[in-house]
């Protein structure tokens, strides 16, 4: 391929820009670079998966910088922006099955009504230290929001990862702690 | 400690103010309003045996037994480790929700997330810093604490530019400058190895430019907070004195439920402006803290 038609293409089929923020199209017939997630999605995906409400969301833009890397801001900002974060990683996507941050389900999670399993307070303890557990859990395989009960509240500690009968801990390592 | 020596003139009662600095610091976190109350804060801290104490001048601010990073409260982000002192200046810029604020020399993101508490999470906090291996842990602290409210920049914060955002001024900036530290020494007990006079000069200088372009950078009647943890009145009164002479603004009175001293008005024959009274000096045998510098400042006429 020589430079030119190399320019050509990628004038002709815009591609993420992993050194800005742009803000996601509001619905898919907006999208303008393949494989971006639109904010309709990102909110269908949240109530279908969760239960969380799309009105949940409203005072939210939501961006991509890093491929599948879904930014999550309070308020708005005119796009594109070249700076080094915006707002909190809120979404993996761009993978089969999408995945919520440690941090997303901590700050949301606690308005989920579906998918969430909770772990008494030894439980709770293993799985904020990294530890995958055997678990019986009759509800549906993949990502879960963790949750234990802290000071008369249930309270979201994390992402799980249940197959085979088995959570999975995804609390980053940065983030685990021996309580 | 020999650095401390010539603040004894200005001290009253050195001796004090001496042992205070030798004492290590006791343990305390702020809660964090996005996430939690104090009384959630504190139940969970009794059901899991951790002993606490309000500080009286502030409610947010807990002095706990033991270290605050293993416990329940910490992993969810309810609580952070800072230091009493470090909290002063975003109380007192108390930024209001819906506004726009630049924090200027920002990392790991103390202030930041305090000020983003402050505006509920519901505004826009430019969290810049100049070194971008420390963004990191600006960023970590920041979703940790569940803010959502930040747009974080790596510019050198003398000559900030606003180029990569829609808008033109800020409503209030915190100016938490790089400084000598010499108030950190309960903290960290190596922290005046490396004194010089020239160094304070060195960093006073950045200090000026620092404060300068964040007052250019703030509305007419925006508020401007300026803060050092270090004793140097060179990287204090005397960078408050360069800035009031050459930029639009004025040191305004400012309450806070700690015990201070006021700016000086005069250190090693040279004059500051009588209005740096207003600045507040806080000492390490006055209140059982670090020490600290902290000024605040109205922009425009």
């Amino acid at each position: 391929m020589t430079d030119e038609s190399r320019n050509e293409k990628s004038s002709a089929e815009p591609t993420n820009d992993g050194q800005r923020f742009d803000r996601l199209p509001v619905t898919a017939e907006e999208r303008e670079v393949p494989g971006r997630a639109s904010r309709r999605e990102i909110l269908d995906w949240w109530e279908e998966r969760f239960g969380i409400e799309p009105k949940t969301f409203d005072g939210y833009s939501f961006w991509e910088k890093g491929k599948g890397k879904i930014w999550i801001l309070r308020g708005d900002l005119d796009s594109p922006v070249r700076i080094e974060a915006l707002g909190m990683t809120f979404l993996r996507t761009r993978q089969r099955h999408w995945k919520p941050t440690t941090n997303a389900a901590q700050r949301f999670g606690g308005l989920a009504t579906r998918n969430v399993v909770h772990l008494d307070d030894q439980r709770a303890r293993r799985f904020v230290h990294g530890e995958d557990q055997e678990l019986d859990w009759d509800g549906d395989w993949g990502y879960l929001i963790v949750s234990h009960e802290l000071a008369g509240g249930r309270e979201p500690l994390g992402v799980g990862l249940y197959l085979h009968g088995e959570l999975q801990s995804l609390v980053p390592k940065g983030r685990q702690r021996d309580i | 400690m020999d650095a401390l020596e010539r603040y004894e003139p200005i001290l009253d009662d050195y001796e004090a103010f001496l042992a205070a600095c030798e004492r290590p610091l006791p343990s305390v976190v702020r809660v964090n309003g996005i996430k939690a109350t104090p009384e959630r804060v504190t139940d969970a801290f009794d059901a899991e045996g951790v002993e606490w104490e309000s500080r009286e001048w502030n409610e947010n601010v807990l002095e706990i037994e033991g270290k605050p990073g293993n416990t329940w409260p910490s992993f969810h982000g309810w609580t952070h480790g800072q230091e009493e002192v470090s909290s002063i200046p975003a109380f007192v810029l108390d930024p209001e929700p819906g506004e726009r604020v630049l924090d200027s020399c920002a990392a790991p993101g103390s202030k930041t997330t305090q000020l983003a508490a402050l505006l509920d999470d519901d505004g826009l906090i430019v969290a810049n810093d100049s070194n971008l291996g420390r963004l990191s842990a600006l960023r970590f602290n920041t979703e940790r604490l569940g803010v959502t409210c930040t747009a974080v920049t790596n510019q050198d914060a003398r000559n900030f530019s606003l180029k990569p955002f829609d808008f033109e001024s800020f409503d209030a900036a915190l100016v938490d400058v790089p400084c000598s530290c010499e108030g950190t020494i309960r903290k960290n007990p190596t922290a005046l190895d490396d004194w010089s006079l020239d160094h304070i000069e060195g960093v006073a200088g950045v200090q000026k430019g620092i404060l300068r372009r964040a007052v250019q950078a703030t509305r007419e009647g925006g508020k401007v907070v300026y803060s050092t943890c270090t004793f140097a009145p060179e990287e204090n009164e005397a960078v408050l004195d360069h800035v009031l002479a050459r930029e639009n603004c004025r040191l305004v009175e400012y309450d806070i439920g700690l015990r201070s001293e006021p700016g000086l008005t005069e250190w090693h024959g040279d004059d500051y402006d009588e209005s740096i009274r207003k600045a507040k000096r806080f000492y390490p045998h006055h209140n059982d803290t670090g020490g600290f510098f902290c000024a605040k400042l109205e922009v425009g006429a």
